[in-house]
């Protein structure tokens, strides 16, 4: 795996807190402005960026993200432009953060998954986020993205049974993302109960970290989900804060959950 | 004949690239239809559905006007506008809600472009009392409006969409988003033979009916089987219905039709197979409408049914292998057909048939004479009489012989 993700992970163990990954979209509202985002969310204390790259048919994500898809693509976003200027800069102004792209499929395909390989890891991406490429569909890219250096995450999901969830867990890289709720990004008010007896038995099985993501937005549900996983994902509420207020508004929101990561 | 070559595979295209939520219900499904497809009875209850209720078999009809007019081959049409909703839509949809009772599924959903797969997965839903949500392109909504009325009138929920393209891909997105969310006791319809593994292979098998039935009337009408047969192409599953059981025979020709649109060149067509580039949409690797950079491209069609950018894996597998002969028709090509067509032989087609005529003449001269051309007759137009009569009705003279 990555080195820099599993160092990201030890340092905030160290310091007694969990992982907060943040995920916002290249290119909303314009390429250069995101990056101001993406270096808003460090500020605020992110541990990991999420790098959303725009798809046209992005059938995982909520209201929220679609919205920042459709901006990022009108606004010129494409993965090549992300990687070139974006996540130079990125880098640049945050270089001890590790980063990873979440996008779809399609996009990589049409790059080349050999070329996004490469060009992800020359510069400086840690691994990358398929939302709709379950481990049937993985094997080859997966074998492409190890030998580049680039983690391919895996996903698992509320209705993953439990020795499927095991076997997702045990071939992890990077870390594992669970998904917390049966459904597409955005903010929920309540998490499922059995959440945590699903991380817990993720992060018996994983030999890499384990986060819990879609639906957090608040520093209480980080708290509650801290006990049993090594970090959260924060897409939807990032992604609103930053569209309508601005990357400060982003960055407190950062610093509020981090507070409730803290151990 | 079977043209699947890994399980779920049809050489490069297939396979189900869907968010981990949806996996376990997609391998719940496969073995769900897997054992109902080896269990007799479940064939009997959906064949006499099909025979009591869709109305099924569906006539072969020889077009002699058309025949002398074109001066080719005899042409037939196989009547899928005589089932029971006016397309054949309803063969897959009373197939896939009787799977979904017997798997114990509470509600349906699906997705409509046209509003005929909409409208026939209403009426399975009412037949079989089960409660019906339907996405439909905003877009689709305005100029499909008597469909919306048939599936409201059916008891069915339809949703507009007002994202993207505001049409039949946009559609398929919000009930994917949807089926994520509700998976445990929603069964997802989908009204072509396209998306994740077991989709195609399923949509498909409820669909070759039609191809089923044609082998055995060409036998009995004209002593032999076809020498070509056409259908229009949108996502496939009229096409693929009519034409599987003939994959093997190689003395039949067998051809698809797609929306051209305001032409090949013009960026504005539905040519997936002819145009598109391998890409993933929908759950499925196929050929696919795209950029460059893997947006999905917006696809233009006269006929809300055949406006998607992307095509079923199978066809898409067929197509590149050559077994398949694909064309393309203007919506000008359509409407024009659809008028020929309504005053040599007293059908109006769906406009998505519209195109599959619209190849008609060219192909049934190919042929020639003495040799004998089925088109597949995928629906009949009165959904689509509010934008055709739009345009304006040529005057009885104008008529093409
Ligand atoms: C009458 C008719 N024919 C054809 C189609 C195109 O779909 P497919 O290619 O899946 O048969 C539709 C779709 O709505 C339709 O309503």
């Amino acid at each position: 795996m990555s080195g820099e993700i599993a160092k990201a992970f030890a340092k905030a163990k160290a310091r007694g807190e969990g992982v907060l990954v943040a995920y916002a979209m290249a290119g909303d509202p314009d390429l250069p402005r995101s990056v101001d985002v993406f270096s808003a969310l460090v500020e605020g204390g992110a541990d990991i960026l999420e790098i959303g790259v725009a798809f046209s048919d992005p059938i995982a994500d909520g209201p929220v993200i679609q919205g920042a898809s459709e901006r990022a693509l009108k606004a010129g976003s494409t993965l090549k432009r992300v990687l070139d200027e974006v996540v130079p800069e990125v880098r640049k102004r945050c270089p001890e953060t590790p980063l990873v792209i979440m996008t779809y499929v399609n996009v990589v395909m049409a790059m080349g998954e050999e070329r996004f390989a490469k060009l992800s890891r020359e510069r400086g991406v840690s691994g990358a986020i398929l939302p709709d490429l379950p481990p049937e569909e993985s094997a080859g890219l997966r074998a492409t993205f190890d030998a580049a250096g680039v983690d391919l995450i895996p996903l698992c999901a509320p209705t993953t049974p439990p020795a499927r969830a095991q076997a997702i867990a045990k071939d992890g890289r990077g870390f594992v993302y669970c998904v917390s709720v049966a459904g597409v990004t955005g903010m929920r008010a309540e998490l499922p109960p059995d959440l945590s007896q699903r991380l817990d038995l993720v992060r018996k099985a994983s030999p890499v970290p384990v986060v819990a993501g879609f639906g957090i937005s608040t520093a209480e549900q980080a708290r509650t989900l801290s006990a049993h996983a090594d970090g959260v994902v924060v897409g939807s509420a990032l992604v609103r804060a930053a569209h309508t207020d601005g990357p400060k508004a982003a960055k407190a929101l950062c610093a509020d959950i981090k507070r409730g990561l803290k151990r | 004949m079977t043209t699947e070559t890994v399980v779920g595979r049809f050489g490069r295209y297939g396979g189900r690239y869907v968010p981990e939520t949806l996996v376990p219900a997609l391998l719940e499904l496969e073995e769900a239809y897997a054992k109902a497809s080896a269990d007799p009875a479940f064939g009997e209850e959906v064949a006499r559905v099909l025979r009591e209720f869709v109305g099924r078999p569906t006539t072969l009809t020889p077009a002699r006007r058309l025949t002398e007019a074109w001066g080719g081959a005899h042409v037939w049409l196989k009547r899928e506008d005589l089932a029971h909703t006016g397309a054949h839509k309803i063969n897959n949809t009373v197939g896939q809600v009787l799977l979904a009772r017997r798997m114990g599924k509470k509600r349906i959903i699906a997705e409509t472009g046209a509003g005929q797969h909409g409208v026939a997965t209403a009426t399975a839903c009412a037949l079989f009392g089960l409660p019906c949500e339907v996405y439909m392109g905003a877009l689709d909504v305005e100029r499909q409006a008597l469909n919306v009325f048939r599936m409201r009138a059916l008891g069915a929920v339809v949703k507009p969409v007002e994202s993207g393209s505001r049409t039949l891909k946009d559609a398929m997105n919000e009930a994917m988003r949807t089926w994520v969310s509700q998976v445990s006791d929603t069964h997802y319809v989908i009204g072509s033979a396209a998306g994740p593994h077991p989709y195609p292979t399923i949509v498909r098998d409820f669909q070759s009916v039609i191809g089923v039935e044609l082998r055995k009337q060409a036998q009995a009408a004209f002593g032999k089987l076809p020498d070509a047969i056409i259908a229009c192409v949108g996502g496939g599953s009229n096409a693929i219905g009519v034409l599987h059981p003939f994959i093997g025979d190689a003395g039949v020709r067998l051809v698809g039709v797609e929306a051209g649109g305001h032409g090949l060149d013009s960026g504005q067509h539905g040519a997936s197979l002819t145009l598109g580039t391998e890409g993933v949409l929908h759950g499925s690797r196929s050929l696919v409408l795209q950029d460059a950079d893997g947006q999905i491209q917006e696809a233009h069609s006269i006929s809300a049914g055949l406006d998607y950018p992307g095509v079923g894996p199978e066809l898409a597998h067929l197509a590149k292998t050559g077994r398949m002969e694909v064309r393309t028709a203007t919506d000008d090509e359509a409407l024009a057909a659809f008028y020929e067509v309504a005053r040599t032989e007293g059908i109006l087609p769906a406009l998505e048939t519209s195109h599959a005529f619209a190849r008609g003449r060219e192909l049934a001269r190919e042929l020639g004479a003495g040799k004998y051309l089925v088109i597949n007759c995928s629906g009949r137009g009165d959904k689509d009489v509010a934008t055709i009569s739009a345009r304006g009705v040529p005057p009885p003279t104008g008529v093409k012989a």
